[in-house]
């Protein structure tokens, strides 16, 4: 007797450690999964490497890097909270204005703090827009935010005496970064500014894909009526989201006016809407660096086709959007993933 | 004692069809309730009426004895109402283990949070194991849903249900698309719900009802026909009546 009961209890200690090695490898799964891995490393190598590597092409890397970070805004909202957009221009339009029309009006001139206010416009017409607008979904809202990009631009166009029209504001100055590093002829420190921004505000949206309140996006991109049947305050959360891609989009406008001093309506246009669209499906949705990736590419791409013939260059990024959406799905961090895949099975 | 949910005077249209009509319904707590009649008789409308999906014409909705006809789906949710759905509802493209995650991370407003990572709260994930192993779907724990076989999707969402901690439970035919070698697996499950629990059951399989229900609701064309305990509703004329196809329609009005 005594023998069988201790090799029942040996048994049930066995299952229970079967049981416990079980729950350790699902829990590891989630635990582990915000974790850093090196492959995530590459974008910021390559982006310094870029900097001695075309050190005159400094300028045209902050403008790649502003549309980086465009681009990782709309992911938030399109990639994670499935929130389909054609007016994300609005808030870049809008962040690019608050830096341009306060250093023009008001001789604010400092960019940093006005990155801040950037951030802080945007993300507020982001939240009172939200509040109306994200209760309609698909095809209505795809109009709703398409209209309310272009009355922001009309409103500018009504005031032109104020915001400068189609002709812009040209000729801004912003005072040193830091009151230390001027502004230079080839952008370099313009580039570095940008690239230290990208990298803050890339930890901010990381963080807040990999939180509760992320999966929760996930979740409400998957199937919404599973999260109101749950509990989730699901407009909330979409409002939240919005105002934060809103800020983050602002910042990036922000960006765009100091590197380029000068700002012109044409920020607020359809085509900057539909473009930082294109760039993410190009690189990848949902993915945080299919922004990355897209935005380089297309930005890259488009600068060589336009120089190879400056009329027809569009011909070449419609070709190129036609094959990832016919191929590449996913875009092209998914061939890459899946050429990871691919390479692992291989190898095993 | 108030009764776990209640429901008074229910009413609701779609134009000119009337497809729940003068639905009064008592849920004690720990009842077995199951809701039978033929298709199209209002079954999932009144459920939806009931969790909020839909807004009723006229009548009212009480839940633990407060008012909740006009509070929100997720609202209702918070309160303790859960259900499932006739046709899966899941987080199709995310794992098993991250469907109960969010389940609870709602459920206790984690997912207020903007900062914390997901993965830094083990006792969300232990939880989540822990209902994924009292219905036998552990193994599954890290598969995407989209990948299960339609029975074992059907266990998850029942799963996510029993992870909101409902105090009432509504199953829109939990068993429905499962091929029948699999059906006893659910059934089993539902045997087996905490007793505290007030479950109101929609199936269509009498075997099934007769095993499970304490009580029985015929619900046909929108309005109540009749109810009460399994035996009375089984030898009961009217209901012979509709589920034999002789003209159900004048059964109803009868009653109404």
């Amino acid at each position: 007797m005594a023998v069988s009961d201790s090799k029942a209890a040996e048994r049930v200690l066995d299952v229970s450690a079967d049981r416990r090695q079980a729950r350790d490898r699902a829990a590891g799964y989630l635990l582990r999964r915000h974790h850093f891995q090196w492959p995530e490393a590459l974008p910021w190598i390559v982006a310094i490497a870029a900097f001695f590597l075309f050190p005159d092409r400094m300028t045209f890397g902050s403008q790649v890097l502003v549309m980086i970070m465009f681009a990782l805004s709309l992911d938030l909202i399109l990639g994670y909270a499935g929130i389909v957009t054609l007016g994300h221009a609005a808030f870049f339009g809008i962040g690019a204005y608050t830096v341009g029309l306060g250093a023009a009006r008001l001789g604010w001139t400092e960019p940093v703090s006005g990155l801040f206010a950037a951030a802080i416009v945007s993300a507020f017409v982001g939240f009172i827009t939200g509040w109306f607008l994200l209760r309609y979904r698909g095809l209505t809202l795809l109009m709703l935010t398409l209209a309310t990009a272009i009355m922001l631009q009309e409103t500018g166009n009504l005031r032109s005496d104020f915001s400068g029209g189609y002709d812009g504001l040209p000729g801004l100055e912003f005072k040193p970064l830091l009151g230390l590093f001027d502004y230079d002829l080839y952008g370099h420190t313009y580039y570095l500014y940008a690239l230290a921004v990208l990298a803050v505000v890339f930890f901010f949206v990381r963080r807040i894909v990999y939180s509760p309140f992320g999966q929760a996006l996930t979740g409400i991109r998957e199937n919404v009526k599973r999260m109101h049947a749950i509990g989730s305050p699901v407009h909330r959360r979409l409002v939240t989201v919005y105002s934060i891609a809103a800020g983050i989009a602002g910042i990036a406008g922000a960006l765009f006016t100091q590197t380029n001093a000068y700002v012109t309506l044409t920020v607020f246009d359809f085509d900057n809407s539909a473009k930082v669209m294109v760039m993410l499906i190009l690189g990848g949705t949902g993915r945080l660096y299919g922004a990355f990736l897209g935005a380089a590419v297309y930005m890259v791409l488009e600068d060589h086709l336009s120089k190879l013939s400056p009329t027809f260059w569009q011909f070449g990024i419609g070709l190129l959007l036609v094959l990832a959406v016919l191929f590449a799905r996913r875009g092209v961090l998914g061939l890459f993933e899946d050429a990871g895949q691919y390479l692992k099975r291989f190898r095993s | 004692m108030t009764a776990a949910l209640e429901v008074q005077g229910l009413n609701r249209s779609f134009g000119a069809l009337l497809v729940t009509y003068n639905v009064n319904l008592t849920l004690e707590r720990g009842a077995r309730r199951a809701l039978i009649g033929p298709n199209g008789a209002g079954k999932t409308t009144l459920i939806n009426l009931i969790t909020g999906v839909l807004k009723p014409s006229a009548g009212r909705v009480l839940l633990n004895g407060e008012d909740i006809t006009a509070s929100s789906q997720a609202d209702r949710a918070r309160r303790g109402l859960a259900r499932t759905f006739q046709i899966n509802q899941l987080f199709r493209g995310l794992t098993v283990l991250e469907n109960l995650c969010m389940t609870i991370g709602e459920r206790d407003g984690h997912c207020n949070n903007l900062w914390r990572s997901a993965g830094a709260n083990p006792a969300v994930i232990d939880e989540a194991i822990d209902h994924l192993e009292s219905l036998q779907l552990a193994d599954d724990a890290l598969k995407l849903v989209r990948e299960l076989p339609y029975g074992r999707q059907r266990l998850v969402e029942i799963a996510i249900a029993l992870a909101q901690k409902p105090r009432v439970l509504l199953l829109d035919e939990p068993a429905a698309g499962v091929p029948s070698s699999e059906s006893h697996l659910i059934l089993d499950v539902v045997d087996r719900l905490d007793p505290d629990i007030a479950v109101l059951i929609i199936e269509h399989d009498m075997d099934v009802v007769y095993r499970f229900a304490k009580e029985i609701t015929v619900l046909v064309q929108g309005a109540v026909l009749v109810e009460g305990a399994p035996d009375a509703i089984m030898s009961d004329e009217r209901v012979r009546a509709v589920y034999l196809g002789q003209d159900g329609h004048r059964g109803a009005a009868q009653n109404g």
